[in-house]
């Protein structure tokens, strides 16, 4: 073979890149990392090469090894967990039942949660880390739906913004309680804030809605100290890591945390952990274990700690686990892992898990379907920018997907439709509130301008500035004077804010009875407490445990923005008529003759094409077009049928050259011929959203063509791959009209364009 | 009525008769009325020990060992002062203590507070301390030199 004639294949040659490669690099998924596995830095989400084996040995009541490790060689996390966390009563029966039949078992419908969850107290952390991980994400998700600790999921909000405006505040946290957020959680940019962000989301909240349950995550001193004081009732700051020196670099120890859990509820506040995988791989103290692994100590340990719920699924490091392969599936296992301890899960979905929409409420979809205590550990209600979580996975201009994806599916993500009007109401009723009780104790006013801009606003950019020294200063006050939530309602009652001063009072009244302490508990604008205690789970199977039915499925499906069908066509007003029905068509007989076969309802029950051309100007746009070509327009209405290509069949055989333009009142529009089958046709314009009357001209023009034997090159058409989605229902409903015209039998009518 | 932990949650509603402030007001007396007149403290707005004695037992009776034990210890908390509670917190974080300074505590919360069940929880953490290096660095430089 002569060597000069022979060339490289592509394969060996410097290609051009791909355009459509090129393109993709582009797109805001491909801002995110993604990494192989790297297990020696935690790196790798389950069943990680050091994970240890499963193991529990006890003797004369003392577990002397757990996970592979001799007492001997236990951290703090385990010297904790083997003497708060297993009951050593159900030990040997639970670690006695090999992988398979656990996970089987977290999946048999007929297998109660709570068999279930007696299991899970005597199983050790590698063990249940083990068994989850056998688990694929739809068993996951079934098993999260059987284990959820309360009946009926739930949702809570963020409400921030980077002025700490306070009269935004309220009116966030307002319109989340309005929407049916079952906690408030705000923080601060600036810590000596929070006596103030705490106040005004306690009074937005109240004002929203009773019952409410709001928080400020500050450091763990100030943060008790808000609690003391009455201005908070919800704690979920306690963090807990699988690993004992990234567990002392948190500045805290298994029993620090556990006594705190213990100090806030001596003071009536609920608490709940927070841990998640990937913060031990990104704190740098791994131990070269697995995400789950690490997270399967954290929970065990929050149990131990006597905490009744944690705050879990990566929460802030979310981003991290989803770098490596099963990240989500992860994620989800973390949040099913908590509820087979029995503990109350809000299941993250609050830090940005990915600039990717898609990605973003693919690994939602795990926590949202099965509901969990609270989908999210925070839905941003202000817009991202305002977020000062760092977070905003979903922010305010999501909501109307959320509440469309809870109607699509028939579940409920806890967020309730609110009415613009409703919305503007409370939202101004909480910032007068605030205004109110910041005048009561001579904090620095808040203005009409701040109240109206709070109430109409977008974001704090919308909102004036204050003076931030002055608000410091007021803040510091109200730990200096020891300004407490009994307080904020007195001035609220005296002046006249009666409603949200007896809400507040409320919420100072859970705190004497303590219910909100029990496990999962929220509560309910009446002022009683549900929780897993009195509102369990108890799925069961299809029909049982928490279904959206009845009136709250009505509440959800009913968004302010959907219409009534029947409002849809067009309003029934007198209008002058288009054409006039003269007598039973005839048969043409000039060889130039063009029928302009009209659907039942043209220009009569109907007006205008669904692309908003009205039926007058669309039928001298095609009886312009015809003449142009120098042919003969004739109008005739096809009364038999509503069918596009039967009207403009019908009309080819009355029509003189065989050639006729079918018109649906929709607009969708055929040029036929006679001696085609009925479905056939020369040219098809099924995109009547996006035909103009120009085009309408050039069909006219183009039948006319046609009829006189000319060569005729197609009309050019848009093509609009979203025109279905955005007017399918239109479509049905103007069809329906339509078909709702035909007369049966009837022969067609020749017509005159008035 | 004997309280029966399994049926009398939640206690606001179940049994309000059960449930007192501090100074014995019943929560049906928790009114704003009662507010415009002076009747109420910010201080009255809290659980008792006895409150939360009955929350442990109803998490006990709902299989919840564990958060009954934390109610237990919160329930003997209610008798310690605010500042009290802080420092104890401080005592417990890493490196803060000596097992002497714990031991004071676990004294002091038992002989003080009637608080054994959290003293045996400060005992039990001085242990673990002394064993994870967790102790104060004084502490640590004692044992080194020991």
């Amino acid at each position: 073979m002569p060597s000069e004639t022979f060339s490289l294949p592509m394969s060996e040659q410097k290609r051009p890149r791909s355009r459509r490669f090129v393109e993709r690099e582009q797109r805001e998924l491909r801002r995110e990392l993604l990494i192989a596995p790297h297990p020696e830095l935690g790196l790798v989400a389950m069943n990680g090469p050091n994970d240890p084996e499963p193991g529990l040995d006890v003797q004369d009541g003392r577990v002397v090894a757990l996970d592979g490790r001799a007492e001997s060689e236990f951290d703090a996390i385990d010297h904790f967990i083997a003497r708060h966390g297993l009951d050593l009563d159900v030990a040997d029966e639970a670690m006695a039942l090999d992988d398979g039949e656990l996970a089987r078992r977290l999946v048999d419908v007929d297998v109660t949660r709570e068999e279930l969850v007696r299991l899970a107290r005597g199983l050790t952390p590698a063990r249940l880390a083990r068994v989850v991980a056998l688990l694929d994400p739809v068993e996951m998700m079934f098993a999260l739906k059987k284990l959820r600790a309360r009946r009926a999921p739930a949702n809570q909000a963020h409400v921030t913004n980077l002025k700490e405006n306070p009269a935004l505040l309220a009116a966030d946290a307002a319109e989340a309680a309005a929407r049916g957020f079952a906690e408030i959680e705000t923080t601060v940019g600036v810590s000596r804030y929070a006596p103030l962000n705490a106040m005004a989301i306690l009074v937005g909240s109240q004002t929203g809605r009773p019952g409410v349950l709001t928080q400020c995550a500050i450091e763990e001193r100030r943060s008790l100290q808000l609690a003391i004081q009455g201005i908070t009732t919800y704690a979920e700051t306690l963090s807990v890591y699988g690993t004992e020196p990234v567990f002392v670099d948190g500045d805290d120890t298994p029993w620090s945390k556990a006594f705190l859990a213990s100090a806030y509820a001596s003071r009536g506040i609920k608490v709940r952990f927070t841990s998640g995988g990937g913060s031990e791989a990104l704190m740098g103290h791994a131990g070269g274990c697995s995400m789950l692994y690490l997270e399967a100590r954290c929970l065990c340990l929050a149990r131990a700690a006597g905490s009744q719920g944690v705050q879990n699924g990566s929460i802030s490091c979310v981003a991290l686990v989803m770098s490596v392969p099963a990240g989500s599936r992860e994620i989800l296992a973390e949040n099913l892992l908590a509820a087979w301890l029995d503990l109350e899960v809000a299941s993250g979905n609050d830090a940005i898990a990915s600039h990717s929409p898609t990605r973003r409420t693919a690994k939602l979809m795990g926590q949202f379907l099965p509901g969990t205590d609270f989908v999210t550990s925070g839905w941003s209600v202000m817009p991202r920018y305002d977020n000062m979580f760092g977070g905003g996975n979903y922010d305010a201009s999501d909501i109307d997907e959320w509440l469309t994806m809870q109607r699509d599916w028939q579940v409920d993500g806890g967020i309730e439709p609110l009415t613009e009007e409703e919305a503007g109401r409370v939202r101004e009723r909480a910032a007068r509130a605030i205004q109110a009780v910041f005048a009561a104790f001579d904090f620095p006013a808040i203005t009409e301008e701040e109240v109206e801009a709070a109430t109409y606003a977008l974001d704090s950019r919308d909102l004036p500035d204050r003076d931030r020294a002055a608000d410091v200063a007021a803040a510091d006050r109200v730990l200096a004077e020891g300004i407490s939530g009994l307080d904020v309602a007195r001035e609220l009652d005296r002046r006249d804010f009666t409603a949200v001063a007896d809400a507040i009072l409320g919420m100072q009244r859970q705190r004497v009875s303590g219910d909100y302490l029990q496990t999962s508990a929220i509560v309910e604008p009446t002022g009683t407490v549900s929780a897993a205690v009195n509102d369990p789970n108890r799925y069961t199977g299809p029909g049982t445990g928490y279904r959206l039915d009845g009136e709250r499925w009505q509440r959800l499906q009913h968004l302010p923005h959907e219409l009534d069908a029947s409002a849809l066509d067009e309003a029934g007003e007198e209008r002058e008529p288009v054409v006039l029905e003269k007598h039973v068509a005839n048969l043409g007989n000039r060889s130039d003759d063009v029928v302009i076969a009209l659907g039942p309802a043209f220009a009569d029950g109907l007006q205008t094409t669904i692309g908003g051309l009205a039926h007058r100007d669309v039928l001298e746009a095609l009886t312009q077009g015809v003449r142009e070509a120098g042919a003969q327009p004739r109008l005739v209405r096809v009364r038999r049928a509503s069918d596009v290509a039967f009207i403009g069949h019908d009309g080819a055989l009355l029509s003189g050259s065989g050639i006729a333009i079918g018109v649906q009142s929709k607009g969708t529009t055929v040029i036929h011929r006679a001696d085609l089958q009925p479905l056939d046709n020369l040219e098809l314009f099924g995109m009547a959203p996006s035909l103009t009357l120009d085009s309408y001209r050039a069909i006219g023009r183009n039948a006319g063509g046609y009829a006189l034997g000319q060569r005729v090159g197609p009309v050019p058409t848009v093509m609009d791959n979203f025109a279905r989605a955005k007017l399918i229902v239109r479509t049905t409903l103007l069809h329906a009209r339509e078909t709702a015209a035909i007369t049966p039998d009837a022969p067609a009518v020749e017509l005159e364009l008035l | 009525m004997a309280f029966d932990p399994t049926a009398d949650y939640p206690l606001g509603t179940q049994r309000p008769d059960l449930v007192r402030t501090p100074g014995g007001l019943g929560l049906e007396e928790l009114t704003l009325d009662a507010l415009r007149s002076g009747l109420l403290g910010a201080a009255e707005m809290r659980a008792t020990r006895e409150t939360l004695e009955l929350q442990g037992e109803v998490a006990q009776a709902a299989g919840r060992a564990q958060l009954a034990a934390n109610l237990r210890r919160a329930a003997e908390l209610t008798g310690v002062p605010d500042e009290v509670i802080l420092e104890i917190y401080t005592a417990l974080r890493p490196h803060r203590s000596t097992a002497a300074g714990l031991e004071q505590w676990a004294d002091r919360l038992e002989s003080d507070f009637g608080a054994p069940l959290t003293a045996a929880f400060v005992r039990e953490a001085r242990a673990v301390y002394a064993e994870r290096n967790l102790l104060s660095a004084d502490e640590r430089a004692k044992e080194t030199a020991v």
